[in-house]
């Protein structure tokens, strides 16, 4: 139910009271409702689900997260000495 | 694209998945309850590349799917009036009835249009003060914002000839009523992403302390989907219970506030049958009395309505992950994309559609 | 209906009518008003000894052992836009169908259905449109048909095209004629001209970076001819896109047909308007690609030619042929899993899912 896909906002004006903006998809721009993110500045990525921002992106979670995934994959890396020193990871399929 | 390319990059994907082999010492069953992730996750194959002892199954999260058949065949009826153009998000527009579809209306003359946003609704209404539009204002909590400020702005514009046809169900309920069912296996939940963005994960520390399970919040993207299920994995693995949230760059806590205040000045909760499953008490939104002039079975006369639901179809029990769509003797025979009996195989993002599309007519294919 | 005189002026461009004329139904009659159409606004841009002799038929001589005839309807909304317009691709709809049995296209017909109301400067806009491509084709246009409805049919303009191509005789291509082992070349980015229509039409709303790829492929695909003997089929994914086309195919040949998710070619923001809309770009039309599977060893020196022409710069192997599973297309993930991709089923629509 939850097709959102990030966009960058590129404009916002006013319409009749309501905040509207210009979304930059990366080559596809589509106005959007910035109604419910009235924080959002140009500049900032928001997710957008049929025409409306419904949260704003946070660059620095996105970060920190990512950065602890690379951590723990690369650190599986370097962990893979075991097999030399003759013990197998678990099996599977 | 950013905030989508570094999600879908093979070697971390992988990496996580490979974490998730190592974690794993026992069979655990996970649910998610959003159809965008049924989607993603057949589409990028990723049940495939998880360990044997890790089983998904589909939840109702498809609100195409969970729309009560006798809404269906109201939305057809009124769309096959003259004086109406009946616009509708894309998805809705090859769900079956009792034995039509919005197709097959258009086909036969009914002013039946796609709309990509219920802002765009309200603009047709505009521009055709001549005609009823109405809007199928279907969806989980993801959708209610939406749907919600297009019957604020034809408010604030006077649109009278605008009115919705609303189907709105909410997650909370569903989980209550799998997980409360005696016949219930879900060990763990990932929680749609998308709705939490909205609504924020406050709702959940109840459902996961009654229950005792993990219900962890994930997004869409191959990246988010591993490490969702990594997350509920490493908690059941640790039998630990509660809430956390793996889609944190798009989710708060508390959700988006703005939103929230909207859905609850336009909608108020109310009982809601579910397509397959029944009626979840206090399990659906509807228009608020204030708003009752937007409501578009108050509107449009649709009581004479002979509602059938086909004999042979299993989508409830495929709905509540009880079974799977090959389990389904009418699977990818009587039941088809081009033939569908029930909504599951449908909408592009039921859990049957989903597994004939991307090839699984056999079990482990 | 007012009574302006006609004057023929010679064979010149631009036209010389006034250009807040419309059709009218009587363009459509067979009477003065369609003969004075025909030789204004028809006869100048398309001329050809053929079409000038004006008999009911355009008579030609060929030598060819073989020809290929092929017929394209075209409803297009709207009439233009971004890289083309109905015109263009009236004529490069047909010559491509012709170019991928083979053939080398030599002629074309040509039947309008106008509606009631519609520009003539639109109309001249259009014929102009085809000329051009016909000129860059090397094909002559020598019959045609004008009828005209009325207003609220035909969305301005419909047009139809048949053409003929003469095969030589050691050409040999055919939807049933891959075989086991060879690779799967698409000369270029997925998805242009689809999300360019539809970017045009407005009904979604969204500005798109994108021009349709619409274009006349017989020369690259006589380049291609002379430089391999091992091409075993040509096609055109038009609509339906490349996932169609390909499952055409591997029934036709009863093959297997295996895509590599990472080797498709996809313009940024092609891929960025089929993420808003929930689209699959496999399933996006084409007008101005081509699939080409040939004999592998071949696929390097086929590669060189596309890539060395304006119309396949972008060409790449997408893809092989398996012998299992049979009428089948797979594709192999960037997570290294393996997904089923299947004909489109219905129309293309946008989802919230």
């Amino acid at each position: 139910m939850c097709l959102g896909v990030p966009g960058k906002i590129v404009e916002i004006h006013d319409a009749g009271g309501l905040k509207m903006g210009k979304v930059d998809f990366g080559g596809v721009t589509r106005e959007a409702c910035l109604a419910y993110v009235p924080d959002a500045q140009v500049g900032d990525y928001t997710v957008i689900h049929v025409g409306f921002a419904i949260s704003r992106l946070s660059e620095e979670e996105a970060r920190a997260s990512l950065e602890t995934l690379r951590e723990m994959v690369n650190l599986e890396e370097e962990i893979e000495p075991e097999k030399i020193l003759g013990k197998s990871p678990p099996s599977r399929e | 694209m950013k905030y989508i390319s570094e999600y879908r990059d093979a070697k971390l994907v992988n990496g996580v998945l490979e974490e998730i082999r190592r974690t794993v010492t026992r069979p655990w069953t996970l649910m998610e309850i959003c159809g965008g992730q049924t989607h993603a996750i057949v589409r990028h194959g990723i049940d495939q590349l998880l360990p044997r002892e890790v089983e998904l199954v589909h939840g109702p999260g498809c609100p195409v799917c969970v729309t009560p058949l006798e809404l269906i065949d109201k939305a057809l009826a009124i769309a096959a009036r003259p004086d109406v153009i009946f616009t509708s998000y894309g998805d809705m527009l090859r769900v079956p009835g009792s034995g039509r579809d919005l197709f097959s209306i258009r086909a036969g003359g009914g002013d039946v249009r796609v709309v990509y946003s219920p802002l765009d609704a309200v603009k047709i209404a505009r521009q055709n003060p001549d005609k009823q539009v109405v809007f199928f204002a279907i969806g989980f909590e993801t959708t209610a914002p939406a749907n919600a400020m297009s019957v604020l702005v034809a408010q604030a514009q006077s649109v009278k000839n605008f009115s919705i046809l609303v189907s709105h169900v909410c997650v909370p309920p569903a989980m209550h009523a799998i997980l409360g069912s005696p016949s219930n296996r879900v060990q763990g939940f990932l929680a749609a992403g998308h709705v939490c963005a909205v609504m924020g994960y406050w709702e959940y520390p109840p459902l996961a302390e009654k229950y005792q399970v993990p219900i962890v919040v994930t997004g869409f993207e191959p990246l988010d989907i591993a490490q969702g299920i990594l997350t509920t994995v490493q908690m059941l693995e640790q039998g630990r219970i509660g809430v956390e949230n793996a889609y944190a760059r798009a989710v708060t806590f508390q959700g988006n506030v703005p939103a929230q205040q909207v859905i609850h000045q336009v909608f108020m909760p109310c009982d809601r049958k579910w397509r397959g499953i029944g009626t979840i008490p206090l399990s659906g939104w509807c228009l608020r009395p204030e708003f009752a002039g937007f409501n578009a079975e108050a509107r449009f006369d649709v009581s004479d309505i002979e509602t059938r639901e086909s004999p042979v179809c299993i989508a409830g029990q495929i709905l509540q992950g009880l079974k799977k769509p090959h389990d389904c003797p009418a699977f990818g025979t009587l039941c088809a994309p081009e033939h569908p009996l029930g909504a599951t195989m449908v909408s592009s993002e039921g859990a049957c559609a989903a597994y004939y599309k991307y090839g699984r007519m056999r079990n482990g294919q | 209906m007012d009574n302006k005189q006609f004057t023929i002026e010679g064979l010149v461009c631009p036209m010389p009518l006034a250009h807040s004329e419309q059709i009218v139904l009587g363009h459509g009659s067979g009477g003065k008003l369609s003969r004075d159409l025909i030789a204004k606004l028809f006869l100048p841009p398309f001329d050809n000894p053929i079409l000038r002799a004006g008999d009911d038929a355009g008579i030609v001589n060929t030598n060819a052992p073989r020809l290929a005839i092929s017929t394209d309807s075209h409803v297009v909304a709207p009439l233009f836009f971004p890289g083309g317009d109905i015109g263009k691709l009236a004529v490069c709809g047909t010559v491509n169908d012709l170019a991928m049995m083979g053939a080398t296209p030599r002629y074309l017909t040509v039947g309008f259905i106008l509606e009631e109301g519609l520009e003539l400067s639109v109309l001249e806009r259009v014929v102009a449109s085809m000329r051009a491509a016909a000129n860059e084709a090397r094909v002559q246009i020598i019959a045609g048909d004008t009828k005209v409805v009325q207003r609220g049919k035909a969305d301005g303009l419909y047009i139809n095209t048949a053409g003929v191509g003469e095969i030589a005789r050691d050409i040999n291509l055919s939807g049933a004629n891959a075989q086991v082992g060879d690779v799967v070349i698409l000369s270029g980015t997925l998805g242009d001209h689809g999300i360019a229509v539809l970017s045009a039409r407005g009904d979604l709303d969204f500005e798109a970076d994108v021009m349709s790829d619409v274009a006349p492929l017989n020369q690259l695909v006589a380049a291609m001819l002379n430089t391999s003997a091992r091409i075993r089929v040509l096609r055109d994914p038009t609509r339906g896109g490349v996932a169609t086309t390909l499952n055409e195919i591997a029934q036709q040949s009863n093959v297997g047909v295996v895509l590599n998710e990472d080797a498709l070619p996809i313009r940024p923001a092609v891929a960025a308007a089929c993420e808003m809309l929930g689209f699959d770009p496999l399933y996006v039309a084409n007008e101005g690609k081509l699939i080409a599977i040939v004999a592998r060893d071949d696929a390097e020196k086929i590669l060189r030619v596309l890539r060395a022409s304006r119309y396949g710069e972008n060409a790449t192997i997408i893809g092989s042929i398996v012998a299992e599973p049979r009428a089948r297309v797979l594709m192999q993930t960037s997570l290294g899993s393996t997904r089923v991709v299947d004909v489109l089923m219905g129309e293309l629509l946008p989802r919230i899912c």
